[in-house]
């Protein structure tokens, strides 16, 4: 055979990926079917959540399950927008703090000459491995200890230091010609400056990736809520999507607000990721460990 | 390795007066201060104490009182759930979820990888959308597919094709409950790993394939054992670790999917479920962080085992 160029990365359609366009397009409709599901499930009427045999796709769409949403929480006392507002209050305090520490964290580990940096990038991959859950006990004591108990912050400072964020920014930050550097300390510039003016400039893919990933984890949790926090004015969303489906989640009048809960839950993820994926594909080019 | 990553010059001191010396010590802790101690603080530090207290009988309220070696032996040799259910069903979990959704990703990455941009983002944007809904959201959908009346979804599909004759608690019963929790935990799968990998394969210059061509090799199979993956080594190892640290995390959903710890018959159990069954309802958490060190160490294997079979060669 003659070798023709590779077929990796083609620029325009050609017969031969028709066998490629089946195999991805089978697939996605099993992993895209739950998601179509949570979407029109939402939107279903009552009549129609109760229809047998069940339906799939909803053929009235009615915001119903969207206001009966807004009318249990006020039956606990705290209105939905309450919920709404500390999950976007704390995320976005994580995704703002997390990408600063990781970006000075990443600056130092893959700029700066001293004795410890090959342990401390070492002691960071290996934290790559480190699964929360697994330790979800002694977090709790040293939350105990440090007096975060059912404090705003708890929601935020456990989700800040992030193994996976530092790495890729400076996996990523090590593409940064060294000789810019030097030339702006020769300038007398500091190091904050260089960072600033510099550096993240050059990494904001790094960085974009770290805010998205951030946002992900705060957005989608509602453990912090469980665990820590007893004052339901201070709990967010994601906690309250839980304490939700398991009261009446298994009921079907419960499936159209729980989906409807979902939705609220999934499309801030959603429109973020499409808005930014160029930038993550980019980032993720970077992101071996040697 | 040389083409996908530059080589470092080596970092020579240009300027090497004292006064730069001392500015930069300060500049390095004060800027690694942040990380460091929160890093310390809400992952050293947890790990330590669990380490610590594995070998004490710790019930909340009295002190802890230093026992030894007794809750690993307790584990090892009482723990008859634990032995039984709990180590099985976690390893079998683990071991598909792992591995299978690894090479699914690299498979799914590789073939997204032969079709044009803007159909590759649309289906890439769609195999990464359920890693999104990670947690509670994922529940409520599965749980009415797989739900037990015949109102679920499957049940209501395999009613009217006459495959089955009544509902299947499905969720409730023993023989499925398992290979429920791992089709779900794959779904939810192609997270940060695959878009690692999808990035690795992108990034390969193409030259390589045409020596490669050149070199003698036949078919596209040929390609990537000789091309493709050993050129993106990192990304590999990378996708490897992510997709360990996700098989182990994402080991709530059997609790998450049948609503009660412990599962029905203990088909469900991992030892995640394990941990809490003991740290949050017995308070027993001497016992508790002893399975979550075990649970630490499995996962390190895991990824040392990742580390043997990709790590770079130079």
């Amino acid at each position: 055979m003659k070798y023709q160029g590779t077929k990796i990365n083609p620029s325009r359609f050609d017969r031969s990926q028709i066998k490629f366009f089946v195999i991805l397009s089978l697939l996605s409709i099993f992993m895209i079917l739950p998601i179509l599901y949570i979407i029109s499930t939402a939107f279903k009427p009552l009549d129609e959540l109760f229809a047998y045999p069940p339906r799939f796709f909803v053929r009235k769409p009615t915001l119903e399950n969207f206001r009966a949403l807004g009318d249990i929480v006020t039956g606990l006392g705290i209105p939905l927008s309450r919920y709404i507002f500390n999950s976007i209050l704390s995320s976005g305090l994580t995704v703002l703090l997390s990408v600063f520490i990781s970006a000075f964290a990443a600056y130092i580990l893959s700029k700066k000459n001293f004795k410890s940096k090959k342990l401390l990038f070492e002691i960071n991959t290996i934290a790559l491995m480190f699964v929360p859950v697994a330790v979800r006990i002694p977090r709790y004591l040293v939350i105990e200890k440090l007096g975060l108990l059912d404090t705003f912050m708890v929601l935020i400072l456990p989700l800040i230091a992030m193994p996976v964020g530092v790495f890729l920014v400076k996996q990523f930050t090590d593409q940064v010609p060294d000789s810019l550097i030097e030339a702006a300390t020769i300038d007398g510039a500091n190091d904050f400056y260089i960072l600033y003016k510099i550096v993240i400039p050059i990494i904001k893919p790094a960085l974009v990736t770290v805010a998205i990933i951030a946002f992900q984890t705060s957005w989608n949790t509602a453990e912090p809520s469980t665990l820590y926090i007893n004052d339901d004015s201070m709990r967010t969303f994601a906690f309250y999507l839980s304490a939700i489906t398991t009261s009446t989640g298994n009921v079907v009048e419960g499936r159209g607000i729980a989906a409807a809960a979902s939705l609220i839950l999934f499309i801030p993820n959603l429109v973020i990721f499409i808005l930014m994926q160029s930038r993550v594909i980019n980032t993720m080019a970077y992101s071996g460990i040697k | 390795m040389e083409i996908a990553y530059k080589k470092r010059e080596p970092n020579l001191e240009v300027v090497n007066m004292n006064t730069k010396k001392r500015y930069d010590r300060w500049a390095i802790w004060t800027m690694l201060f942040p990380y460091a101690s929160l890093f310390i603080l809400f992952i050293a530090v947890p790990v330590i104490i669990a380490i610590i207290l594995s070998f004490t009988y710790f019930n909340t309220v009295e002190r802890p009182k230093f026992v030894g070696l007794y809750n690993y032996i307790a584990i090892l040799t009482q723990d008859e759930v634990f032995l039984k259910y709990v180590l099985p069903n976690t390893i079998k979990f683990s071991m598909i979820v792992g591995p299978c959704g690894y090479i699914l990703q690299f498979l799914l990455a590789w073939v997204l990888a032969q079709i044009p941009k803007w159909p590759r983002t649309i289906f890439a944007l769609i195999f990464y959308s359920p890693s999104l809904t990670s947690g509670v959201a994922m529940t409520v959908i599965w749980k009415v597919i797989f739900a037990g009346d015949q109102f679920g979804y499957l049940n209501n599909l395999l009613l009217s094709l006459n495959i089955i004759e009544k509902p299947i608690q499905w969720l409730q019963d023993p023989d499925y409950l398992m290979t429920i929790m791992i089709i779900v935990a794959l779904w939810g799968s192609m997270g940060i790993g695959f878009l690692a990998m999808l990035g690795g394969i992108l990034n390969i210059d193409p030259e390589l394939y045409e020596a490669a061509y050149i070199d003698g090799i036949k078919n596209r199979f040929q390609e990537i054992i000789y091309v493709t993956v050993p050129s993106m080594r990192p990304q590999m190892l990378f996708g490897a670790v992510m997709a360990i640290v996700n098989a182990f995390s994402s080991a709530t959903i059997g609790v998450d999917l049948t609503g009660s710890n412990p599962t029905p018959q203990y088909v469900g159990q991992l030892m995640v479920n394990h941990i809490e069954d003991y740290g949050f309802l017995r308070y027993d958490m001497g016992y508790a962080t002893a399975l979550s060190v075990l649970l630490l160490l499995l996962i390190y294997c895991f990824s040392k085992l990742a580390n043997k079979m990709f790590a770079s060669n130079d």
